[in-house]
């Protein structure tokens, strides 16, 4: 049952043929006996996922109309705020804390009947991309235990790719879904900025994050974007429009006389021989299905990688500012007569990484008076830039396309001591959050030299998030046919496993 | 040496201004949540995740918060930008949930604006234009309450509770540009401003203007520098201004305290300083040498401000009458002595005095008691006029009592000292006193008598035509009466009982 799709699972539950709790059950077994050695989840809300379960069940059994995936159990990135589940955002800075209030996200999956059913390792407050950085230890790529399954939302990436849960939730600030969802093999979406309410998402980057869906296919990740977006009136910057129609989009699967613009910039030098090779050769399936596939120039990409780590350092060195022991989480040093300062500055000391503290520095020192103009106010024209090579390139195609990361899946610990090392393999991704625009990664087969997943990224204009899904789906189609069974069967088999 | 008294000061050097005003909205909810905002409510009882900065709360702007600030705006003679945006001040404080402050910087909602303001000089009147520079929003923070150690401050204290009801209410911030050119009335002018302000704000119905409860608070930046100079000196902002009355002793004692140290060579320290009700001096706060950096940028939780033009009109079209004018038709319409208008204006009991006028008081009547016998008992007692326990019915009935000839002035008086003191209303007070007009010509007579013989040197002296020395015998006679008496009837009498023709 685990190793159906999530739109299979949700077809059995409504003709009677398995129930939630059963359903929900099988995948709490599977994550008792796998993730011990993959690690992606922080908590397992096992009591809580079981009740959902059952009410959901009920409901179902009242001849409640149900939204089509109530009942398929989920696992949730710790970034986003569950009433009374423990929520860290991967960090000791919030060991303990439960938060008395639900994210928007939740509380829509909630009333979808969706089973969440566990929190998902994470690096620490979404900064980085290999959840090294997670307070509470890496998680493990189900491909490859040695190696990192990507991040910031490396928790529910190899949770799906590992056949834990069928669908998760990650957040994408300059990658965090897309990057991950390729490193394991799975597809992964980042909405349109706005699309989906980030009121309850532990803000990393607030003019950057947005939640985002994770499925084995193409068709599950559509559903769940449809049940988590969305207009919020809590959230200022949510767009008041309706949730583009990507079910229907994902179904359709068809790119006959689609434009598909290759990104000059985002290829070539620099990307691994089988990433590239395997994007090559999706052009080619696609070019085959009646797409046509031009070249476009986005010459301000150069820059966007500088941008990223000027305005994300920038807004996070502000938004972290409320992790001071005085209200929630950690407190540290609060002896007879030490000052509020003092337990704060202890407390900040013991309950961020080193990333972290490396981020707000960073930022700190940008919007510093004196040096703002010259980085986060030159970051931010290099943002406008940035959007102006989208608009441009967007004339020319109706969705555009690129590897979604140059390498495939490396090494636990061989990046982390060199952050730059790091930062660069976002550089596919970060365009988009940039410019508030959409993206979809999904499985483009496996490099030849090491045999691990290589992502195709797809990228559509504001609010135009059914183009990912109509061409991805197509793309997904074919591939599949080629390889006549779904690429997660090539995966090694994870021990203890039944 | 001696501190430099206020004519020496003034002498020498001109000081210049610069007042910073926030005013607490009376919206019924927070700026950026829907938290009530009651004021003295339990502890930690208005608050949720947005105002409390639990992880991933987010801000969302009043819309009637930015309505009341664009109507400020609008009052004040200001533009209002069509585009505005929130900033984020960055500081750590622990009464500060997020660890910054919302606020607006480089584009604040309304600006260039100005306030005309009147007072009065030994020349006569004398208006000053007080330019505005912005009028923007931004949020209030908590309430640190330090217990333990001697000042009562973060320093030295054993422990600090905090209180984060008044966290997240909107607060505007309206700034002047420098205000040059007082001299000698700097202090009267700034009073006279801040009251402006608390006048029209009231009349736009955005705030409770309560300077006592902090709903309307004042910043005052002095600076001295010497007369004939453009050279603008150090300037030290004063908080904890809570009063009018202490907006014009702060700016005074600063003058003062500025010209010592000028006067000796030193140099004025840019700085914070708080306000000492007490002693009406100030005591540094921090130090402001090293400017603090704060990091705004755009708080990108937010969208622009975007009023539409349409709205904007709407909004100037319900603009109540402006204070000035109304002054200006209620001396018209009162018959009030430019002088006599000014001391209500400067004294604040405009509003109160009107109230008993529309409860059927004659003008002149409820001005004189509101002016002289009450005012007398607030400035002693040291508090506002509008703050003691009676109230323009109060003073409406009594002048209706006197008018009725069932009090004289004098016993109308211990009548209002009685309701200030909590026992009643005017006739209740006038019962529970026992208090009468002692009409009897007899009874009156009677105590002529008695004093004319106690006093039998001064009497003579009456008696001789030196009309003066009847002034102690009539006041014997009131006191023998325990003051119920009719003075005048009582000098007619005794001047008659000592031979002498009563004018």
């Amino acid at each position: 049952m685990i190793q159906k799709t999530a739109a299979q699972m949700a077809d059995a539950l409504a003709k009677g043929e398995t129930t939630s709790v059963e359903l929900t059950q099988a995948h709490l077994d599977r994550i008792s006996a796998v993730d011990g050695q993959v690690k992606a989840f922080l908590h397992v809300d096992t009591e809580g996922a079981l009740a959902q379960a059952k009410d959901v069940d009920a409901r179902r059994k009242s001849g409640e109309k149900l939204s089509p995936i109530a009942g398929v159990p989920l696992a949730l990135k710790d970034v986003l705020a569950q009433r009374g589940v423990p929520t860290t955002s991967g960090s000791k800075i919030l060991q303990g804390w439960r938060p008395p209030y639900d994210s928007t996200v939740v509380s829509k999956l909630k009333d979808a009947g969706v089973v969440i059913m566990g929190k998902t390792n994470m690096d620490e407050f979404a900064m980085g991309s290999s959840t090294e950085n997670s307070g509470y230890g890496p998680t493990f790529n189900p491909w490859d235990l040695t190696r990192t399954p990507g991040g910031s939302s490396g928790g529910s990436a190899a949770a799906v790719s590992a056949f834990e849960a069928p669908l998760a939730i990650g957040s994408d600030t300059g990658g965090s879904i897309r990057q991950p969802a390729a490193l394991t093999g799975i597809v992964g979406v980042r909405p349109t900025y706005g699309a989906v309410s980030r009121f309850g998402l532990i803000a990393y980057s607030s003019s950057l994050d947005q939640a985002g869906p994770f499925g084995r296919t193409v068709l599950d990740t559509a559903l769940l974007h449809e049940v988590m977006a969305g207009h919020d009136p809590k959230d200022a910057t949510s767009i008041d429009s309706p949730v583009p129609a990507v079910v229907a989009a994902a179904k359709s699967g068809d790119v006959k006389g689609m434009k598909i613009g290759v990104i000059k910039q985002l290829q070539g030098e620099g990307y691994q021989k089988g990433v590239q090779a395997r994007f090559d050769e999706s052009l080619q399936v696609l070019a085959s299905l009646g797409a046509e596939i031009v070249e476009v120039d986005c010459p301000s990409f150069e820059y966007a990688l500088a941008a990223y780590y000027l305005i994300a350092p920038s807004e996070c060195s502000s938004n972290l500012a409320r992790f001071d022991a005085m209200r929630y989480g950690l407190r540290v040093g609060d002896t007879d007569g030490a000052s509020a300062e003092a337990v704060m500055s202890a407390t900040r000391d013991a309950g961020f990484g080193r990333e972290v503290k490396r981020r707000i520095i960073l930022g700190t020192y940008a919007l510093s008076s004196g040096y703002y103009d010259a980085y986060y106010g030159s970051a931010q024209k290099i943002r406008t830039l940035i959007i102006q090579d989208y608009a441009k390139a967007f004339t020319q195609a109706d969705v555009l396309v690129s590897p979604t990361a140059p390498t495939t899946a490396y090494k636990i610990g061989e990046k982390v001591d060199d952050p730059m090392a790091m930062y660069l393999g976002d550089v596919a991704t970060i365009p988009v959050n940039l410019a508030g625009i959409c993206g979809m990664s999904l499985p483009a087969g496996l490099a030849d030299e090491d045999g691990l997943p290589v992502g195709f990224q797809i990228m559509a204009p504001a609010m135009q998030d059914q183009r990912l899904y109509q061409a991805g789906a197509a793309l997904e189609a074919a591939l599949l046919s080629k390889w006549g069974a779904p690429i997660l069967s090539k995966a090694p088999e994870l021990k203890g496993a039944k | 040496m001696a501190l430099p008294t206020y004519d020496e000061v003034i002498a020498k050097w001109d000081p210049v201004l610069g007042l910073e005003v926030h005013v607490e909205l009376n919206t019924n909810s927070k700026m950026f949540c829907s938290c009530a905002t009651e004021f003295g409510a339990a502890p930690n009882t208005q608050t949720c995740p947005v105002c409390l900065a639990l992880p991933g709360a987010l801000p969302v702007v009043n819309e009637k918060a930015i309505e009341s600030t664009i109507l400020i705006g609008l009052a004040l003679n200001c533009k209002i930008a069509p585009y505005s945006r929130f900033a984020r001040k960055n500081y750590f404080y622990p009464d500060m949930p997020k660890n910054f402050q919302i606020s607006q910087y480089d584009e604040p909602i309304c600006y260039d604006g100005y306030v005309d303001v009147e007072i009065e000089t030994e020349e006569g009147p004398k208006q000053f234009r007080i330019e505005i520079e912005r009028v923007h929003m931004e949020e209030d923070t908590g309430k640190s309450l330090h217990v333990g150690g001697a000042t009562g401050r973060i320093h030295g204290a054993d422990y600090s509770l905090l209180d984060y009801n008044r966290a997240g209410i909107p607060l505007v911030e309206i700034v002047t540009k420098i205000v040059p050119g007082t001299g000698k009335y700097a202090p009267e002018v700034a009073k006279a401003y801040v009251a402006e302000l608390r006048d029209i704000l009231r009349g736009l119905k955005v705030s409770d203007v309560k300077m006592e409860q902090g709903s309307l608070r004042c910043d005052a930046n002095v600076s001295l520098k010497p007369i004939g100079s453009d050279v603008l000196g150090t300037r030290s902002e004063t908080k904890n201004v809570n009063s009018l009355r202490s907006v014009e002793r702060a700016i005074r004692g600063e003058m003062i305290r500025h010209a010592e140290l000028l006067n000796e060579g030193k140099k004025v320290k840019q700085e914070t300083r708080h306000f000492q009700e007490d002693t009406g001096l100030t005591r540094s706060g921090r130090s402001k040498e090293q400017a603090e950096d704060y990091r705004y940028f755009p708080d990108p939780d937010l969208v622009p401000v975007t009023p539409a033009a349409e709205w904007i009109e709407e909004l100037r079209a319900t603009l109540p009458e402006r204070p000035s004018l109304r002054r200006k038709r209620i001396k018209e319409e009162w018959n009030v002595p430019d002088k006599e208008m000014a001391a209500m204006i400067n004294a604040d009991v405009l509003d109160i005095v009107e109230a008993t006028v529309l409860l059927g008081a004659d003008p002149t009547k409820a001005r004189t008691w509101w002016l002289g016998e009450i005012s007398r008992i607030a400035n002693d007692q040291n508090v506002a006029v509008a703050d003691l326990a009676i109230t323009p019915a109060d003073v409406a009935e009594l002048v209706a009592l006197v008018a009725a000839g069932e009090l004289t002035d004098k016993l109308a008086r211990q009548v209002v000292e009685g309701v200030i003191a909590g026992e009643g209303k005017p006739s209740e007070v006038v019962a529970k006193r026992g208090i009468k007009v002692v009409n009897d010509d007899g009874a009156l007579m009677a105590a002529i008598e008695k004093v004319c013989a106690e006093q039998a040197d001064t009497a003579e002296k009456v008696r001789g035509g030196h009309l003066p020395a009847a002034g102690a015998l009539i006041g014997a006679v009131m006191k023998e009466t325990k003051g119920q008496a009719d003075a005048a009837r009582v000098r007619e009498l005794l001047l008659g009982h000592l031979g002498q023709a009563s004018n």
